[in-house]
């Protein structure tokens, strides 16, 4: 037992993308990830909700910028500088801080992190903006890999209409407005989420994401939800790490 | 020219490039700015557009690094990033943009420095190459070597250790530049020694690797001084 630890420690340490090989945290990382409408922040709270009531200790963290990166990217944008690498530097820095802060800590205490979006967000946003792919998976490399990666598959038609309900228009950056594939922020939200979408179907193949179909209703999604993390609870014994 | 692993940069063509980018690599306290203002000041009255970058000078991003710094949370995977990305906003909106117009870019430090930087404190030089692949490949590194020994009293001259500085331990020469954050030693001159070796022996190993071309910056300034012009002038083509 000792040594195989070991082994996934030292293959960890070598890689130079470590989400490529399980970690070895007492604590389990579970992630959701799809595009804005696609309902996972909703079956995340579920199924966080599910997890507590059950007496185990839950950690939630969501995919936000902090304070010292929103004002770099606020000062980029009014001199005109913000560009798609910076853009993609500046969020993997609030990745990296929020990681050793937010994400190694419970896990290493033996809890459940539940994560609202990771990695995969950035590569399929970056993809978009034409970042290179390759870059930016090895831009990411320090991540840790989840035991469970959710991608909530919807289509923009569904996703868009779940967003207009309850308000009135569609935000600047979640249309993509800044990448000007059309001035009419419904029609540039479609193109751009289009895109992303056909970003997150590579992924969702080459990183083995667990697909649920998003366009069906709320509770027999998270009956899947809750099935898929029942098995991998089944041998979870959480031993905070101690040395 | 080229980037290191070939990586595009996006909406930047670098295709019609006409200037040459030149690098000025050294620890601190070898008298890098010194020769660099002087090196500019000459190829300038030789009739060449010179402009001079330098680490943590990006106009939105360096403010970042420098509040970051305050931070004293931040991990070395943080600040590795936070210093990519200073470098990436002065690689697509001073170097690239300059080099286009036919300017001589003087680099003041360049990737190498950040690279060997983050390697002393354990990441793997694999993964930071990666992360600087869209770095435009220079024309020529110099790298002025000078050895822990001849180093020891330029630093100990130097405003980190005058008596101003040491009531004001805010000011003290800079922690992650010095290597204070890894608590190599019981003070600040027995980290600062530590670390120092570790950059040498780094840079010696990235020397052979990318093939700097080595200036021995032990000697006196008008040797150092000469031998990087004689450098420089064989790579512009000046004759004299």
């Amino acid at each position: 037992m000792a040594d195989a630890t070991q082994g996934i420690k030292i293959a960890w340490r070598q890689k130079m993308r470590k989400y490529e090989v399980p970690h070895n945290y007492p604590g389990k990382l579970i992630i959701v990830e799809g595009i804005d409408g696609s309902g996972k922040s909703t079956q995340l709270k579920l199924l966080q909700e599910w997890l507590k009531n059950q007496g185990y200790h839950v950690f939630f963290t969501e995919w936000n910028s902090s304070d010292l990166v929103n004002a770099t990217i606020k000062r980029g944008k009014k001199k005109n500088l913000l560009t798609p690498i910076t853009f993609s530097i500046l969020h993997a820095i609030d990745f990296s801080d929020r990681l050793y802060h937010l994400i190694f800590p419970p896990l290493k205490a033996g809890m459940i992190v539940l994560a609202d979006r990771y990695i995969y967000t950035a590569f399929a946003r970056d993809s978009v903006r034409g970042v290179d792919r390759e870059w930016v998976r090895d831009l990411y490399g320090f991540a840790l890999k989840p035991d469970i990666a959710f991608y909530f598959k919807v289509t923009t038609d569904v996703s868009i209409k779940r967003i207009l309900t309850g308000r009135q228009n569609l935000k600047y950056y979640e249309a993509g407005m800044d990448m000007r594939f059309s001035d009419d922020p419904v029609e540039s939200f479609k193109i751009f989420q289009g895109k992303i979408l056909e970003e997150y179907e590579k992924i969702a193949n080459e990183f083995n994401l667990t697909i649920i179909d998003a366009t069906k209703n709320i509770n027999s999604q998270q009956e899947i939800v809750r099935n898929t993390v029942k098995k991998i609870l089944e041998n979870y014994n959480p031993e905070p790490i101690i040395k | 020219m080229d980037t290191f692993k070939k990586i595009s940069i996006p909406n930047i063509d670098i295709s019609d490039i006409t200037g040459k980018l030149i690098v000025i690599e050294g620890t601190d306290g070898v008298g890098r700015s010194t020769q660099i203002s002087e090196i500019k000041k000459w190829l300038e009255v030789k009739g060449y557009a010179v402009t001079v970058t330098g680490w943590i000078r990006s106009p939105f991003i360096g403010k970042t690094v420098q509040e970051a710094k305050e931070k004293p949370t931040l991990n070395v995977n943080t600040f590795t990033l936070l210093y990519l990305a200073d470098f990436a906003d002065r690689m697509e909106h001073e170097i690239i943009p300059a080099l286009k117009a036919g300017y001589i870019v003087l680099a003041d430090r360049y990737i190498y420095t950040a690279i060997a930087r983050s390697m002393a404190r354990g990441l793997s030089q694999e993964w930071l190459e990666k992360l600087y692949g869209f770095a435009l490949i220079p024309d020529a590194v110099f790298y002025m070597r000078i050895t822990l020994k001849e180093l020891i009293p330029r630093i100990l001259n130097s405003d980190n250790f005058d008596e101003e500085y040491w009531r004001k331990t805010d000011k003290m020469m800079d922690f992650w530049e010095s290597g204070m954050d890894m608590r190599l030693g019981e003070d600040f001159y027995d980290s600062f020694i530590h670390y120092q070796k570790k950059i040498i022996q780094i840079f010696d190993k990235l020397a052979k690797q990318h093939n700097f071309n080595i200036v021995n910056a032990g000697k006196k300034y008008p040797y150092v001084n000469k031998v990087l012009k004689e450098g420089i002038a064989k790579l512009v083509g000046i004759q004299d």
